[in-house]
């Protein structure tokens, strides 16, 4: 599950570096090192536990797999952003066809309290094993 | 220490003198949360130190704040943005979602037509360039009332770009003059609502209610053009009221309809920004301009004492009255934009590229919907000038309060009496006794109908205004009794007898040779003091300036 996991995470990091990788992160020209910070900030972005050493040589891998894409001369060129951008966008009409399933959507919750989802107090928050998950308080 | 007197002015009157700018501050000591307290005078702080100009000492060097606003409107529409689940303020929890909102795998977004045009009809009102093709992005961050994961909203190219908000502020002595002043719109997006959350300490836990996530919102980014919060406060209500006028989102802040986030910094003039902090859920009209305020103080004692300026994110403490850190937020958030792949771009167009055969249902047209625009409240306030002679800030006032330009264009068409002494009325009594007993237009027992009879009295005379404001008491406070009929009960006719004056005014002024004697001396004052006894003498009757002609007809003859 964590290699799945790792792939995505991988997906969204590639194309977001595509237009402007912010975070303190990979040397750009490949060296193909990911530090141990970015791996941390990665974790705590996407909530995905790389777990091990070899998921880290494993992602470093695939990065520079996809690398390999900046050998394409893309000069001058759109970017595609979606394969649907020759398709209509389908506007639905404003009226209410929805909703009512109280019932149904709440059996998918772990524990409920009268009508409402229950979730940890504050933010999700991302705890190493080794030091204290600090507690958010939520807005 | 003595505290230096540093001057904070809007930057077109950076080099006036306090009390003539529209928002002017003095530095009054460190601000600190144990000593503000939200009952820090009653009045706003630009009030306060209006006050207390002083001349700036040597040295001093003074401060421009500088103030952009991102502020979120909740469409008015029956259904979601993405998905055909109800959009309804108070329901049971949870009753008003789908399984898209609930983000149940399998589900897709579907684009409601309603917040399209909501969001160009908004654009077009505020002189935007519209975007023929614009894009939909998924904006991620992890929260326990977003269940995707992620929002999606139009980062990369929002529907409408580079407009701009016309607003007044208030300023002079009296603060009767309006200034108008214009802030850049930025841009407007259509973007996802998030669910809510509430937060049981006690337990440990939090309750998620996912009714409100997924509803449409028109986030209008406005450019740093304002320095004060009086100015973001008055743009803000602006837009509400155009917002309200184009129908596109009712603007309710109490109902979570309308939220503004200030980002707020200060500097020197003529040096660059300085570092900005962001302070979130400003949700309440009264609050907005002195949370701003208080960040732009906060600010300013925070450098002069040789601090610095975080770029964090605040919250507005209402009790405290004072900004605090939302303790969430470590580091720069990274939100990992990425296109919505389930969304193709969302295609526009106008009369001259709408392509032939087209399901009309299928394609928008901006310059249809250009000409369907409602009137704009800026545009109501002209015609009502020009039409009735009135001071813009009477036309203000009249658009302020729901209902109340309706009600006042009722007892227009039914009255004869002069548009300002109309005004007058409305803007004065009416209101005044609305805001004393807090009703709304919709709630006053008084009819336009029922006004414009009184008003017609008062213009035949039949009546003196004085008369005029008693039997609008009685009718506020009795129902179904007309005008004529409270004046008839309460014998408040004017009196028409000229004879029986005439011996009232003779037979006052032989009553009192002493108030005759000081007005034959010259005494201007003692005309005033007969007339007041002769119209004791009436009951109230008499029409004060036709006893000042029968006085001064008999003293002079």
């Amino acid at each position: 599950m964590w290699a799945r996991a790792a792939c995505l995470g991988l997906r969204a990091s590639a194309a977001s570096r595509r237009r402007s990788f912010t975070s303190a992160g990979a040397d750009p020209q490949g060296s193909g090192r990911v530090t141990a910070e970015l791996i941390e900030h990665l974790e705590r972005l996407a909530l995905v536990d790389f777990g091990s050493q070899e998921a880290v040589a494993r992602l470093e891998k695939a990065i520079a797999f996809a690398d390999r894409l900046r050998a394409v001369d893309t000069d001058g060129v759109e970017p595609m952003e979606s394969v649907l951008e020759d398709r209509c966008l389908y506007l639905r009409s404003d009226n209410v066809v929805e909703g009512n399933c109280v019932e149904e959507l709440l059996q998918n919750s772990h524990r409920v309290v009268e009508e409402y989802f229950v979730a940890p107090p504050g933010n999700i928050s991302w705890s190493k094993p080794d030091e204290k998950g600090p507690s958010h308080t939520a807005e | 220490m003595a505290a230096p007197v540093l001057r904070w002015l809007c930057p077109g009157r950076r080099w006036a003198f306090a009390r003539t700018g529209g928002c002017s501050y003095h530095r009054r000591g460190v601000p600190t949360a144990s000593t503000s307290s939200g009952k820090r005078g009653q009045s706003s702080v630009a009030q306060q130190s209006l006050i207390t100009a002083q001349e700036p000492r040597k040295g001093d060097r003074e401060w421009a704040a500088v103030v952009g606003l991102e502020i979120h409107a909740q469409i008015s529409s029956n259904s979601k943005l993405f998905s055909g689940s109800q959009v309804h303020f108070a329901a049971p929890p949870n009753s008003l979602v789908s399984f898209f909102d609930a983000s149940l795998p399998g589900t897709l977004p579907v684009l409601n037509r309603r917040c399209v045009e909501a969001a160009v009809m908004t654009g077009l009102a505020l002189d935007c360039r519209i975007n023929k093709k614009s894009l939909f992005d998924r904006k991620h961050y992890f929260y326990a009332d977003l269940p995707a994961g992620y929002q999606i909203t139009q980062q990369r190219l929002p529907i409408a770009v580079d407009g701009s908000l016309a607003y007044s502020v208030c300023v002079g002595k009296k603060r009767g003059q309006a200034v108008a002043r214009t802030v850049r719109v930025r841009q407007i997006q259509l973007e996802q609502d998030s669910g809510k959350s509430l937060h049981d300490d006690l337990r440990s836990q939090t309750l998620v209610d996912l009714n409100r996530a997924g509803v449409g919102l028109l986030e209008v980014v406005l450019e740093p053009d304002m320095s004060c919060g009086e100015e973001a406060a008055a743009a803000v209500r602006e837009l509400q009221l155009i917002l309200q006028a184009l129908g596109t989102s009712r603007a309710i802040m109490a109902e979570g309809q309308l939220r503004v986030d200030a980002n707020i910094s200060v500097h020197h003039p003529g040096e660059p920004l300085g570092v900005r902090t962001e302070v979130k859920n400003l949700n309440s009209a009264r609050f907005l301009a002195r949370a701003i305020d208080y960040e732009i103080q906060r600010q300013i004692s925070e450098l002069e004492n040789g601090g610095e300026i975080l770029n964090e994110t605040r919250s507005f403490d209402y009790k405290l009255g004072c900004t605090m850190p939302m303790r969430d937020k470590e580091g720069k958030q990274d939100y990992r934009f990425m296109p919505e792949p389930n969304l193709p771009p969302l295609l526009l167009y106008d009369s001259a590229s709408l392509p032939a055969g087209a399901d009309p249902q299928q394609v928008i047209n901006i310059d249809q919907i250009r000409e369907q625009l409602p009137e704009l409240p800026s545009v109501t306030r002209e015609k009502l000038v020009q039409r009735y002679g009135m001071l813009p800030e009477h036309s203000f006032a009249l658009l302020n309060e729901v209902g109340l330009l309706e009600f006042f264009q009722n007892v227009m068409k039914e009255t004869r009496a002069e548009p300002k002494k109309v005004t007058s009325w409305v803007l004065n009594t009416f209101l005044g006794f609305l805001k004393q007993q807090n009703l709304a237009v919709s709630e006053s027992p008084v009819t336009p109908s029922a006004l414009a009879e009184l008003l017609n009295l008062v213009e035949r005379k039949a009546i003196s205004s004085s008369a005029a404001k008693q039997v609008f008491e009685e009718l506020w406070r009795s129902e179904g009794k007309t005008p004529a009929q409270i004046v008839a009960e309460k014998q408040l006719e004017l009196m028409r007898d000229d004879e029986a004056l005439e011996q009232l005014c003779r037979a006052t002024m032989e009553a009192h040779p002493q108030v005759v004697m000081d007005l034959k001396k010259g005494n201007p004052r003692a005309i005033n003091k007969l007339i007041g006894l002769v119209r004791k003498a009436t009951l109230g009757r008499a029409d004060p300036t036709a006893i000042k002609d029968v006085l001064e007809r008999q003293l002079s003859g």
